[in-house]
């Protein structure tokens, strides 16, 4: 191998004689694997960016492995990202990859094995390893591209590094950039835009290594243009809009900024930890303070002291950190201090799958504490919900003096999707820390017949003294144990959850008014579920879909919506016990979460489909469980 | 808490507190010679030398019989859950300085099942003050032993003697990154448990009083060879800590000089057996506190909100037709 190194101007490599016609697609989904720290994750975010800048519609998810640095060339160390990139917006990661770019044959196995990659799609693969030094390792790559190709898939052999380094000593560092040139020049994404999305990637370090980079991405898009044959566009349409990207965990930090929350109290757990991250690095600016506990009890518990200091709080976290939270959820139910939780939901139970998607804690949200502690549940389905939810939580949870939940998981929560950019209004904070006396006569917890609300007095307020606690309490906030009074406590604690619903509003029905199948969803499904919609629909089936926010309390009339459609079944993202199972029957089926609630509520045969196998669902798969169920295959 | 003078600075001329103000309607419920009492009879009188607002005065605490002390306190009381005493008091600090903030915790609420928030919470070094209730044993629960009873003691989980050396509260507290404030009192010496929690209430930072509290009812007799033999009672003293009245000094003659800063022999006082040691054992008003090194430079304003969120956005925003601002300002 000549190592060019040093030669700082490119070849012009030989351009194929005439240009090709580019093949015009309405979308495409990109996927590009590396072992972990080769930078593929960068390449795909960068590549996702450019697109979206220039007017493509995009979801990125990212391919994170569970270990920080697993083995070299292992299945289970694939680390990368996938992008859909379409000519309208795209409201998930779609079904299949079309084209994959993988840096060596095992993370290239991971992915095929899992079932992510179009039979007959294209791949291009780093062609280093044929030539390898362990012969092992070369007859390896050797037998995993005879495979493939052999099962169909069009192989492209790249040498990447080669062509790396002629410009960079260590291909490593650079491989990243060459592939995001290369992909740019398949896509005929505009160069411009590429190199200005590199500069920004690079923009704190010094000039050299920006354009050093620059060539690397440049040298690559003329690899790809005078050896591949593949060329196409994705045309784009520039949105007349104003529009930011980012990921789902970005905008429930941003939100929480703009929710005039000041406190957020966490324990670092992934999927949910980056928004604390990223929170770190802006919440101080704001004069605001993000207080890494020493567990997730003690995150609870400090964020519910600083919310009953008259300054709510939020406390982020993910499955295990959302039940060892528990008992502190219920004390602030007990005493009514409002507080956000937001988790970020991954697979269960237990340590489960850290980075992977699952709907799977609905139950634990709204049932997890002992006795009866009534919460406001709401979920997020798309990057843009994530930061408007915060804000509505804050307003419910200090409103009613309320634990407000907010599902997200861990699809959305490394998802990049573009969305209108949020105008600031200062209706969104909170409302300032209010010390003015307490009337002489008023109780802590005189409770409004009407609402079940209380007002609450907060430390500081003269005449306000009083012990709240989180045993059964009178209006005085008394201990109290007379049955009488616990019944007083738990009426209003629930009535607050029904004056909440009635201003609840039903989310609109996606497909028509009626029908022979209802879906029914809630969280980050929602794109895949309409997409799946509107492929049935097409297809002639009057199939509809329904997407739920609130899950406790519900907007009412979804029974009145479910009379209208023959079948009815729920799409999530968690297990329900299959009826192909032998074992299995109606009487002792574990239905998934949304089914078993709503199936409870409105006695109907409510059935569900999905799964729980750490990926997102496909509008693909969605659309096959449909015909199945109404008998069209 | 020069913070809290001036912050109340004006009822104090307009108004004395008495000790009744620091009394709520209800009365106490301990057992007839429960140590607690006499803990909760030295707050009110702190409180009330000291003129704190009550609704400027936050009692937190965890579950216990001691964890009850807030309920008869006239203040802002948090009766929180088991263990979880300190991160909700920390929580209430964080952006409220302006709060005076005591903590009342039982031997299992702290050394137990809050153990974790114990050690951290002496690592944050918040600016509360710290009342460790222990009568070495569990009382709410009825009669189980706690981390801090004594070797061989019987109790409902050891009927034939529990088989674990007890932990000492003091040493563990000693040897904690940032300790700054560091005494021991006891139930029955009133006047000096007064004195600790006064030094404890003017010091900076997290000020950790383990107060040796009878339990008439689980631990009868448990200190009557203390309380009926002064000289079994090792009295610390220094210009830095107590200094004790004439009538302690003549009742409690095992007297030593130690200088709350010595490390070494706060750790050794702590360790000893036969004797209880009561006084200022550590004391270094220098440690930084949590509260104030995580204050902030400025106040959350709507504006400042509205900027930090633009700047935010342009970072990632896409600007129809490139119209990209320049400056955005
Ligand atoms: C999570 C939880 N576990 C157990 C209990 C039961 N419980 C209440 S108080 C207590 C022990 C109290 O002992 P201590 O802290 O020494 O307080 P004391 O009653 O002695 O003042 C226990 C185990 C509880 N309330 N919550
Ligand atoms: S059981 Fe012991 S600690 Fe509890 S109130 Fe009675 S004497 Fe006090
Ligand atoms: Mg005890």
């Amino acid at each position: 191998m000549g190592n060019t190194a040093g030669q700082a101007i490119i070849e012009p490599q030989p351009r194929a004689p005439q240009p090709r016609p580019a093949v015009v697609l309405k979308e495409h989904i990109i996927e590009i694997i590396s072992d972990s720290g080769e930078g593929a994750q960068r390449c795909g975010q960068s590549f996702g960016a450019i697109a979206a800048r220039s007017g493509n519609g995009i979801w990125t998810v990212e391919i994170i492995p569970a270990e920080i640095q697993p083995p070299h060339r292992s299945v289970a160390g694939a680390s990368g990202n996938r992008i859909r990139l379409a000519s309208g917006p795209v409201s998930n990661g779609g079904n299949e990859a079309d084209l994959v770019v993988a840096f060596n044959e095992q993370v290239l196995l991971s992915r095929l094995n899992a079932g992510e990659i179009k039979p007959g799609g294209i791949i291009l693969m780093e062609s280093k390893w044929r030539t390898d030094r362990n012969a092992g390792i070369a007859a390896s790559y050797a037998r995993v591209v005879d495979d493939i190709r052999a099962r169909g898939f069009r192989v492209y052999e790249v040498p990447m590094e080669v062509e790396c380094l002629k410009l960079v000593p260590d291909a490593r560092k650079g491989k990243n950039m060459f592939v995001l040139g290369m992909l740019c020049g398949i896509y005929s994404l505009d160069e411009g835009l590429a190199q200005a999305q590199v500069a920004r990637i690079f923009g704190k370090k010094d000039q050299k290594i920006i354009d050093a980079n620059i060539e690397l991405l440049n040298a690559g898009r003329a690899w790809a243009e005078a050896n591949l044959d593949l060329h196409f566009s994705v045309p784009a349409k520039r949105s007349t809009q104003t529009q930011v990207v980012m990921n789902g965990n970005a905008a429930l930090a941003l939100g929480v900024v703009a929710s005039g929350m000041e406190v957020c109290a966490m324990y670092p757990i992934t999927p949910a930890t980056s928004t604390s991250h990223y929170l770190s690095s802006i919440f101080e600016k704001v004069g605001c303070v993000v207080h890494q506990a020493e567990d997730e009890i003690a995150a609870c518990a400090f964020a519910i002291g600083a919310s009953y200091a008259g300054k709510c709080a939020v406390t982020v976290t993910s499955g295990p950190g959302l039940s060892l939270k528990q008992e502190a959820l219920g004390l602030a139910v007990m005493a009514e201090i409002p507080l956000v939780l937001i988790d970020v939901q991954r697979g269960g139970p237990s340590t489960g799958l850290p980075t992977k998607v699952e709907q799977g804690d609905l139950m634990a949200a709204i049932f997890g504490g002992h006795g009866d502690a009534p919460k406001v549940v709401m979920a997020v389905s798309t990057i843009e919900d994530c930061f408007y939810s915060v804000i509505t939580a804050r307003k419910i949870a200090e409103t009613f003096n309320m634990v407000v939940m907010i599902l997200s998981d861990a699809s959305l929560a490394t998802a990049q999707q573009p969305f209108a950019r949020p105008t600031f209004s200062e209706d969104w904070l909170a409302p300032p820390v209010n010390q003015s006396a307490v009337p002489l006569d008023a109780k802590p917890y005189d409770w409004d017949p009407r609402t079940g609300i209380a007002t609450r007095f907060i430390p500081g307020q003269p005449n306000g003294m009083h012990c709240l606690t989180g045993l059964a309490h009178d209006r005085g906030s008394h201990v109290a144990y007379d049955p009488e009074i616990n019944e007083e406590g738990l009426l209003n604690r629930s009535r607050k959850l029904a004056a909440l619903q009635t201003t609840l509003r039903l989310p609109p029905l996606c497909g028509g008014d009626s029908g022979e199948m209802l879906l029914l969803g809630w969280g980050g499904t929602l794109g895949a579920i309409e997409e799946a919609v509107g492929i049935l629909r097409a297809e002639g089936l009057a199939v509809s879909s329904l997407h739920l926010k609130f899950l406790q309390p519900m907007a009412s009339g979804i029974g009145e919506v479910m009379k209208r459609f023959t079948h009815v079944m729920s799409i999530e993202n968690n297990w329900n016990d299959p009826l192909s199972d032998p074992l299995i029957t109606p009487e002792n089926r574990r239905y998934s979460h949304l089914a078993l609630l709503l199936r409870s509520r409105y006695l109907v045969d409510i059935d569900c489909w999905g799964n729980a196998r750490g990926q997102p669902l496909k509008p693909a798969a969605i659309v096959a469980a449909v015909r199945a169920k109404l008998g069209k295959e | 808490m020069t913070e809290n003078l001036s912050q109340c600075m004006m009822r104090m001329v307009e108004t004395d507190y008495v000790l009744s103000d620091y009394q709520s309607d209800i009365a106490p419920r301990w057992c007839v010679g429960c140590g607690d009492t006499a803990i909760l009879t030295a707050m009110q009188r702190l409180c009330r030398d000291e003129q704190l607002a009550p609704e400027k005065t936050v009692c937190v605490s965890g579950i216990g019989c001691s964890s009850r002390l807030p309920h008869y306190m006239n203040a802002y009381g948090f009766h929180g859950i088991h263990g979880r005493a300190l991160p909700i008091a920390e929580g209430v600090k964080i952006r409220r300085p302006d709060l005076n903030v005591f903590v009342t915790t039982g031997d299992g609420d702290c050394c137990s099942i809050g153990a974790a928030h114990w050690i951290h919470a002496i690592r944050y070094n918040m600016n509360m003050t710290v009342l460790l209730h222990d009568n070495q044993i569990y009382g709410l629960t009825k009669k189980q032993a706690s981390p801090t009873s004594p070797i061989g003691q019987k109790s409902n989980t050891t009927p034939f003697g529990s088989v674990l050396l007890p932990l000492n509260p003091l040493t563990v507290t000693l040897g904690v990154a940032n300790v700054s404030f560091v005494a021991q009192a006891v139930d029955w010496i009133p006047d000096l448990l007064y004195d600790i929690l006064k030094k404890a209430y003017h010091h900076r930072g997290l000020s950790f009083v383990r107060i040796l509290q009878r339990c008439p009812e689980f631990m009868d007799h448990r200190f009557d060879d203390f309380v009926r033999d002064p000289s079994k009672m090792r009295i610390l003293t220094h210009g830095n800590g107590l200094r004790l009245s004439p009538e302690v000094s003549r009742v409690y003659k095992n007297q030593e000089t130690h200088d709350p800063l010595d490390m070494g022999r706060a750790l050794a006082i702590a360790a000893i057996a036969d004797e209880i040691p009561v006084g200022i054992l550590y004391n270094d008003p220098s440690v930084p506190c949590y509260d104030d090194l995580r204050a902030g430079e400025r106040p959350s304003t709507p504006a400042l909100v509205e900027t930090v969120l633009r700047e935010e956005f342009d970072k990632v925003t896409i600007w129809p037709d490139d119209a990209e601002p320049v400056a955005a300002e």
